[in-house]
């Protein structure tokens, strides 16, 4: 506790006399003109993979073309239930390091940077887009806004524990600048694009 | 603070430089991040305005930053954080070490925080016997080579993949030889994955801390801090008190910004909100002060205070990418290690304002608007002033400010100086002459200007004519 004191003392005694203002952030612009199309490009550019469907029976018939289906998939969308299981969110974190893949659906996605932006209610556990092998988010096709500023004016207010921008599969260049897919979290991002 | 003997930036500059090869592959890979840098930059027409906007948030959070501190305390613990404060490295040494002993763990898995590379916290908590094994790849390699990280954003950026390759055929028993980035980061994350399975306790760094909120954001690309924290049952996270940022809003600048100047990638992979820890489970936010608030009150220094740790500044420093981060003797390396270190130590960073040509290139580039090359040299004044330069370079100054002043002594000495180089040229061009390191002197020119002037002049001519 005196520590605290201490430090806000002097925090207080050397910050500068005056309050500066903050900016208008008004001033950004947050135009663009197609917004679709700039998504794609940047997903493509940071690894990611874009696949356009009309419903959720395109989705599954995907998944059930390009992934083991023996191996574990979870899911929490009931939709998916075919395919995935809808029964692993009060679980132990821990007991989902055999994923394969898991398929969640995003609040909304981000043009400028291909981000998709998740929270507690759609991620069933916090750990569940990292710990997987592979992942995959929808999202509506008239959810994609134009840059960061709009994502935070549509976030808003909004309660969350924990939230998350998804942009790409995790990677690493550590080594001598390599580009190298699934560092720590999943290997693969699929993006479906919903009508 | 180690008790380790600092060799100067220009002595390990030296060093660093008798690999000609390597300087350059260094060289060329800094600036390739550089120049992606500049590439994604300038796909937003609106860049040098975010940078104004930005710089803007940071100096309102600087001029009001203890109401900030205490709305974000506020608000954080009313989300079921724990806040702690440390005034120093010791105390956030204490504080986290506290932490694990009431849990009674004595192993923690950490994700990139150069705040406690700054805390020298694994050493510390090495004494009291507790592993701590950093999860960034980047460090995780340094980490095993027993090596501090030698940039804030690509702390393996020094090693080559064969270097990689040794170490982890040593620590992890990967092929001897084989140097594919693939299998190498495979094979760490196969080891990893292991670590964080079992770990109780995960400290991540901070990026960004909302007052508004009282959340924290933390940035990676490897998803290393999620893996750690949301695995773990009690959460650490480590933050400079300059971290704060007035109101969520404001991320969408920042996280626009920070990417795109450290590697030029539009956003890194995740962006993670940390605002209420899961059921049963602990988040501990420990804010830390550590000189921070003595550089708030140096006038000429505390827009330092800004940075949000992009890594742009050593990527495109001349000096930096020819001398490497080790060099630099602080978890800071590079242009804004430089004005932020003598700030903790003005005698152990003497050294360091000295490392920069002053070309300016940072400044350039620092996307919060920092003028870091004005700061390298008004700490030269600072430093000199306190008497914390060597006293040859006094005594040299002394002179040549002498020498400069009257026009007899500087006529003299420079008709000396010709004479010596033509004639006795061992007695300059020797290993004590630092002039004449890696370089070649002209020819010794037959006389001064003002000597051909005085004979060139319009005036001297009309003499002649006359």
């Amino acid at each position: 506790m005196s520590s605290k004191a201490d430090i806000l003392n002097k925090i207080k005694q050397n910050q500068p006399a005056f309050i500066t203002d903050l900016p208008d952030l008004n001033l950004l612009s947050s135009e663009n003109a197609d917004v679709l199309a700039t998504y794609k490009t940047v997903l493509q550019n940071i690894g990611g993979d874009l696949v356009e469907v009309a419903s959720y029976a395109e989705i599954l018939d995907y998944i059930k073309k390009n992934y083991a289906l023996e191996k574990r998939i979870i899911t929490t969308i009931s939709e998916l239930s075919e395919i995935a299981s809808l029964d692993w969110t009060s679980d132990d974190p821990h007991s989902l390091a055999d994923v394969e893949l898991n398929v969640i659906k995003a609040h909304f996605g981000v043009a400028e940077n291909s981000a998709l932006w998740v929270t507690d209610d759609v991620l069933g556990q916090r750990i569940s887009p990292f710990i997987a092998q592979y992942l995959a988010i929808i999202v509506h096709k008239n959810d994609i806004l134009a840059t960061m500023h709009q994502a935070y004016e549509r976030i808003g207010n909004q309660q969350y524990g924990f939230g998350t921008f998804i942009a790409g599969p995790s990677k690493t260049a550590d080594i001598e600048q390599s580009l190298v897919l699934g560092a720590h979290g999943a290997r693969g991002l699929i993006v479906f694009m919903l009508d | 603070m180690s008790s380790k003997k600092i060799i100067e930036h220009s002595q390990a500059a030296t060093h660093f430089n008798k690999d000609v090869e390597r300087v350059n592959w260094h060289d060329e890979t800094l600036w390739f991040v550089r120049e992606k840098r500049d590439k994604s930059a300038h796909q937003i027409p609106d860049w040098e305005l975010l940078r104004e906007t930005a710089s803007q948030i940071k100096n309102n959070v600087l001029s009001n930053i203890h109401d900030y501190l205490i709305e974000f305390e506020a608000n954080a613990q009313k989300n079921g954080i724990i806040v702690h404060w440390a005034a120093d490295a010791k105390q956030h040494n204490e504080i986290v070490h506290s932490i694990m002993a009431k849990h009674d763990v004595k192993q923690m898995v950490k994700s990139k925080s150069m705040l406690t590379e700054e805390c020298h916290l694994n050493d510390y908590l090495a004494e009291k016997g507790i592993e701590v094994i950093d999860s960034d790849l980047g460090e995780y390699i340094v980490q095993l080579r027993k090596e501090p990280p030698s940039h804030i954003v690509l702390p393996a950026i020094h090693l080559k993949k064969e270097d990689v390759s040794e170490t982890f055929h040593e620590h992890l028993g990967t092929e001897k030889g084989n140097i594919d980035p693939q299998y190498l980061t495979e094979s760490a994350r196969l080891s990893l994955r292991n670590t964080f399975l079992t770990r109780k306790v995960a400290l991540t760094g901070v990026n960004f801390a909302i007052a508004e909120t009282g959340e924290i954001v933390v940035c990676t690309n490897e998803g290393n801090a999620d893996m750690g924290a949301h695995l773990a049952d009690v959460h650490i996270a480590s933050m400079g008190f300059e971290k704060l940022i007035p109101e969520r809003k404001h991320l969408g600048v920042f996280l626009r910004l920070l990417a795109r100047s450290a590697t030029g990638q539009p956003i890194t992979t995740f962006s993670s909100h940390f605002k209420k820890p899961r059921d049963g489970k602990e988040i501990h936010i420990v804010i830390v002060d550590n000189g921070r608030s003595t550089q708030l009150g140096r006038e000429d220094f505390r827009n330092s205070l800004k940075c949000i740790r992009c890594g742009a500044c050593m990527n495109t420093c001349p000096v930096y990418r020819r001398s490497g981060g080790h060099s630099y003797h602080n978890a800071v390396a590079g242009p804004i290690g430089s004005i932020l270190a003598p700030n903790l130590d003005m005698s152990k960073n003497a050294d360091l304002p000295f490392a920069s040509t002053l070309c300016g290139s940072c400044t350039n580039v620092c996307p919060v608007k920092i003028d870091i090359h004005d700061q390298l040299y008004k700490w030269r004044q600072v430093l000199v002033k306190e008497g914390h330069t060597p006293t040859s370079k006094t005594i040299a100054m002394n002179t040549m400010a002498k020498v400069l002043a009257n026009p007899t002594i500087f006529n003299i000495a420079g008709k000396s100086g010709r004479f010596v180089m033509k004639n006795i040229p061992g007695l300059v061009n020797n290993k004590m002459n630092k002039w004449y390191d890696q370089r070649e002197m002209p020819d010794v020119p037959e006389e001064s200007f003002r000597e051909w002037y005085k004979k060139n002049s319009r005036e001297a001519k009309a003499k002649d004519n006359e």
